[in-house]
C-alpha cells in the first residue's frame, strides 16, 4: 500500500488493501459525501377486498438517515424482510420513496421527475443478486451490456456508433475478467460466476460513480464467491467506485466494508466503522446477530445468544423499540417500560462515528452478555422458539 | 513427511460383503450412483466411502453438483431408477446392507431408523394436510399405534422441538407457519420414530442467521438427548465446524479429503480443501486478498481425465493429468486426502500444507509470485474451452 493514499489499479495479491480508509482523504479529513439520505421512508400498501382498497401498510423502510462518502464501501446488513433491498432501490429511485430526501452529488434526487433522472442513471448502477434471473436469455452479451450504452448515448461519448459501443463492451468484459470474444454469446452459455461478471460489466460499462451491490455473491458457490469479491475490490480501486453493499452474510460484509449499518424492521439500529462494529457492537440485536454466525474455526467456541421467535411483521411493527419483543438485554434489565413506550433514536457514542438506536446501549458489557448467554444455557431458552 | 502412503480405499477399507463391527452404524463403501440422461452419463457419486459410528456425527461439505445430496438420497433409496443407477458399492446400515434390499424392506427403515430433514421445508411438506396429520401418518405407519396415540405423540414431538402452543399448531397447515417454524416441524417429523440416523440436507440454508442459530442449537440438543447419529450436508463451512465430529469434503462426485473436523479445518491437505478454507472472508481477514479457486466446477459430462481438480489446482504436475489420485492416508488412520502429493510419487514435490493458522504469517513472496487473478481466470477458461473443443 502506498503511503500517499493513491490506489493501485489491482493491488498485488496478499498485500493489505484499504489500509488507508478510502472514505478519508490522505490528510485524514472526511471526503465529500456522495450520497446523503434523511428521513427516507418507503411504505407499501396492502390491498384487500373486492375493491382492492387499502387495508394495511408495510413499513418496509421507515425513517432512515445515512451518509455515504465518495470512495467508501458502505454495507447494509439485516435479515430478510428488514428493508435493506427496498432501501437500496429507493436510493436509485428504482422505486419512488414515500417520504424523505436523497441528495446525490449535491443534487436532491428524491423529488426529480423520472425524465430528469436519465443522466443520473449513468452515475448510479445496480448489481443484482440472481445472475440467472437478471439477464435476458434472448439477448447476447453485446446487447446486455450495450443496452445501457445506447440509452445513455450522446455526442460526447459516441455510444450510438456500433463500433465505439462494441469497443466499450469489449473493454468492460476484459475489466471483469471475461474474454472480448464473448460478446456474441448468450447467458445460458455461461456459469453462475461468469454471469455475475456480466452483471457487473453491465453496471460498469456506463462508468458510474456509485454502485448498489444487492447480495451480489449470495447465489454463488464458495469458490466462485471469492473470485467475485476480489473482482469487486479490484474494480473499486481501479475505477474509484463507491459501493452500497447489501448482504445478509456478516462475514462477507466484514471483509469488504469500510462502514456498516445494521437494519431491523425498516430502521437502522446501529451504524459504525466496520472494525468498531465487529469488535465492540453496542446494539443488542447486532450482538445477537454476530454471535449467531457460525465460525469456520473449530477452535472458536463462541458464546451464543439465540434470539427467540421470528422477526415481527413489518406491517405491524412493535411499539417503542422495534426489537423489544426479542431483546435479551431488556430481559436482563428487568423489562423496563421505556423500551415499549419510547422509540429510540440513533445517537452517537464513543467514537462519534458509532451510532446506535438503543436506550440502554450503555448497559451492554461483557457482564450482561455473559449472564444472558448463561441464563439461556441454563433454561434451555435457546431451543424454545418462545 | 512421515505419512504412510497406503490408499485408504484399497488397503485400509473393510472387506466387501462383510458387515462392519457393531459400533459402526453406517458404512458406505465405494458407492457409485450414475444418472443416464440424454447427453450421456453423469457420474454423480463416483466411489464414495465413509463410515459413521453410533452416536457420532459426520459432515459432508461440497459445492453444488459435488454429489453430496445424491449420496444421501442414494442412502435413503429415494432416487428414481432409471435415470439413476446404483452402479456399485455397498451401504451397511445398522448391520444390514441397503443397496440390494427390496423396496418393501427399505420402507421399514426409511423414515423410521433413518430419517431425513430437507432444505426447503415448504416443498418438503404437503400443503394440503395439517402438520399434525403429516407427523402422525408416519408414527402410525412405523410404530403401529392407533390414530389417537399418534396424534398425541405428534403434539409431544412439536413440544420437543420448541414450538409454542403445540396443541394449536398441530392443527395448522404449513403455510400458516414461518420458515423457522416449518423447519422445526420437519425436525419433529424426522425424530418422531426415534431414528438411529438423522440425515440433514442443508437444514439451515434457507433460513436467516438468527433462525439458523436456533435450528443448529435444536439439532445439537436433540442429538445429545436421543443419542442418534447425524449426517449433516451443507456448503457452509461454519456450520460444519460447529456441528460435527468428522467431515468429508466432496468434489465432482468424489471424496477429496476426510478426517476429524479440527484437523481438516486447521490443516487442510487436499488443495481443494485448502482453497475452500482460504476463500472464507473471516478466515482470511480484512484487507487481505481472498483465495479464489480459479475456473469453475467441471461439467459432469466432461470431467478432467485424471485428477478432477487438476485444471483449478495450484500445484499440478504431469502425473495429475496422467493418473487419477487415490484417497491417500495422511497422518491419522482416518485422515485422507485425494492428491498425488500424498501418494508414492508425491515425495519431493512441493507440499501445499497451509493451514488456517499459517494464513496470518504467510509471506508475500508466495502470493506475489502468482499471476494476477483475472489473468489466471482467463487462462483457465481458455484451458477449459480448449478441452471442450
Amino acid at each position: 500500500m502506498t503511503d500517499d493514499g493513491t490506489q493501485t489499479a489491482a493491488p498485488a495479491a496478499g498485500t493489505a488493501i484499504g489500509a488507508v480508509p478510502v472514505g478519508l482523504a490522505p490528510n485524514g479529513q472526511v471526503r465529500e459525501p456522495l450520497l446523503e439520505v434523511s428521513g427516507l421512508k418507503k411504505h407499501f400498501p396492502i390491498l384487500g377486498g373486492i375493491l382492492r382498497h387499502r387495508v394495511g401498510t408495510v413499513f418496509a423502510v421507515d425513517g432512515v438517515d445515512l451518509t455515504i462518502a465518495r470512495g467508501e464501501t458502505f454495507s447494509l446488513v439485516g435479515e430478510s424482510g428488514c428493508g435493506k433491498t427496498t432501501l437500496g432501490r429507493s436510493l436509485l429511485r428504482l422505486t419512488p420513496p414515500t417520504a424523505g430526501r436523497i441528495v446525490f452529488e449535491g443534487v436532491d434526487v428524491s423529488a426529480m421527475k423520472t425524465a430528469d433522472l436519465k443522466p443520473l442513471r449513468q452515475k448510479m448502477q445496480i448489481i443484482f443478486q440472481d445472475p440467472f434471473g437478471s439477464l435476458n436469455p434472448r439477448m447476447p452479451v453485446s446487447d446486455l451490456i450495450g443496452e445501457g450504452l445506447i440509452a445513455q448515448a450522446n455526442k460526447e461519448n459516441g455510444w450510438k456508433d456500433r463500433k465505439v459501443r462494441d469497443q466499450r463492451v469489449g473493454d468492460t468484459l476484459e475489466a471483469v475478467g471475461l474474454r472480448r470474444e464473448y460478446t456474441r454469446r448468450y447467458p445460458h452459455e455461461f456459469s453462475g460466476g461468469q454471469r455475475q461478471r456480466i452483471g457487473i460489466a453491465r453496471a460498469l460499462a456506463l462508468n458510474p460513480d456509485f454502485i448498489v451491490c444487492d447480495e451480489p455473491v449470495s447465489a454463488l458457490d464458495v469458490s466462485i464467491r471469492s473470485q467475485i469479491l476480489n473482482l469487486l475490490v479490484d474494480l473499486r480501486h481501479e475505477f474509484g467506485l463507491t459501493y452500497l453493499f447489501i448482504s445478509h452474510d456478516l462475514s462477507v460484509v466484514e471483509y469488504i466494508s469500510d462502514r456498516v449499518a445494521v437494519m431491523y424492521l425498516g430502521k437502522l439500529v446501529e451504524e459504525a466503522k466496520v472494525e468498531d462494529l465487529y469488535s465492540a457492537p453496542k446494539h443488542p440485536y447486532t450482538i445477537a446477530l454476530l454471535s449467531a454466525v457460525p465460525q469456520p474455526d473449530p477452535r472458536v467456541k463462541s458464546q451464543r445468544l439465540v434470539l427467540k421467535g421470528d422477526v415481527p411483521s413489518p406491517a405491524a411493527p412493535p411499539s417503542g423499540c422495534r426489537f423489544h419483543t426479542r431483546c435479551w438485554l431488556r430481559e436482563q434489565l428487568g423489562n423496563p417500560a421505556r423500551c415499549v413506550a419510547e422509540e429510540p433514536q440513533l445517537r452517537a457514542l464513543e467514537p462519534a462515528s458509532h451510532r446506535v438506536a438503543c436506550h440502554f446501549a450503555d448497559e451492554v458489557s461483557a457482564r450482561t452478555v455473559t449472564s444472558a448467554a448463561e441464563e439461556q444455557a441454563r433454561t434451555g431458552a435457546a431451543i424454545a422458539a418462545g | 513427511m512421515t505419512e504412510t502412503t497406503i490408499a485408504i480405499e484399497q488397503g485400509g477399507g473393510p472387506m466387501l460383503g462383510v458387515a462392519p463391527p457393531e459400533d459402526v452404524l453406517l458404512d458406505v463403501r465405494d458407492l457409485k450412483t450414475y444418472f443416464h440422461v440424454m447427453d450421456g452419463t453423469v457420474r454423480a457419486v463416483d466411489g464414495v466411502s465413509f463410515s459413521l459410528k453410533r452416536g457420532s456425527s459426520i459432515g459432508v461439505v461440497g459445492e453444488s453438483g459435488s454429489g453430496k445430496s445424491v449420496t444421501a438420497l442414494t442412502m435413503m433409496r429415494l432416487l428414481d431408477i432409471p435415470p439413476a443407477e446404483i452402479v456399485d458399492g455397498e451401504i451397511w446400515f445398522d448391520g444390514r446392507e441397503l443397496v440390494a434390499m427390496s423396496d418393501e424392506d427399505i420402507r421399514h427403515i426409511r423414515g423410521k431408523d433413518m430419517a431425513m430433514i430437507f432444505q426447503e421445508p415448504l416443498t418438503a411438506l404437503n400443503p394440503l394436510f395439517t402438520v399434525g396429520d403429516q407427523i402422525s401418518e408416519q408414527i402410525q405407519l412405523h410404530m403401529k399405534v392407533k390414530k389417537r396415540e399418534a396424534w398425541d405423540r405428534s403434539i409431544e414431538m412439536l413440544k420437543t422441538v420448541g414450538i409454542p402452543n403445540a396443541e394449536t399448531r398441530v392443527k395448522q397447515y404449513p403455510h400458516e407457519m414461518s420458515g423457522g417454524m416449518r423447519q422445526r416441524v420437519m425436525i419433529a417429523m424426522a425424530i418422531s420414530c426415534e431414528p438411529k440416523l438423522i440425515i440433514a440436507d442443508e437444514p439451515t440454508t434457507a433460513l436467516d442467521v438468527t433462525i439458523q442459530a436456533q435450528i443448529m442449537e435444536l439439532l445439537k440438543s436433540i442429538q445429545q438427548r436421543t443419542g442418534a447419529s447425524l449426517m449433516l450436508i451443507t456448503h457452509d463451512l461454519g456450520v460444519i465446524a460447529e456441528m460435527v465430529d468428522d467431515v468429508i469434503v466432496m468434489y465432482a462426485g468424489q471424496v477429496v479429503e476426510q478426517g476429524h473436523v479440527d484437523e481438516v479445518f486447521l490443516d487442510p491437505r487436499a488443495p481443494y480443501t485448502e482453497g475452500l478454507i482460504r476463500s472464507i472472508p473471516s478466515v482470511v481477514g480484512r484487507g487481505r486478498r481472498l483465495k479464489a479457486i480459479r475456473g469453475t466446477v467441471p461439467s459432469p459430462f466432461n470431467l478432467p481425465p485424471a485428477c478432477r481438480f487438476e485444471p483449478r489446482c495450484d500445484y499440478p504436475w504431469d502425473l495429475c493429468r496422467a493418473t487419477e489420485p487415490e484417497l491417500y492416508q495422511v497422518g491419522a488412520p482416518e485422515r485422507g486426502a485425494r492428491c498425488h502429493l500424498y501418494g508414492p510419487a508425491g515425495r519431493g514435490h512441493r507440499s501445499p500444507v497451509v493451514g488456517t493458522a499459517s494464513v496470518e504469517g504467510e509471506t508475500e513472496s508466495t502470493e506475489a509470485a502468482r499471476p494476477d487473478a483475472a489473468q489466471v481466470f482467463l487462462k483457465s477458461e481458455q484451458a477449459l474451452e480448449d478441452r471442450r473443443q
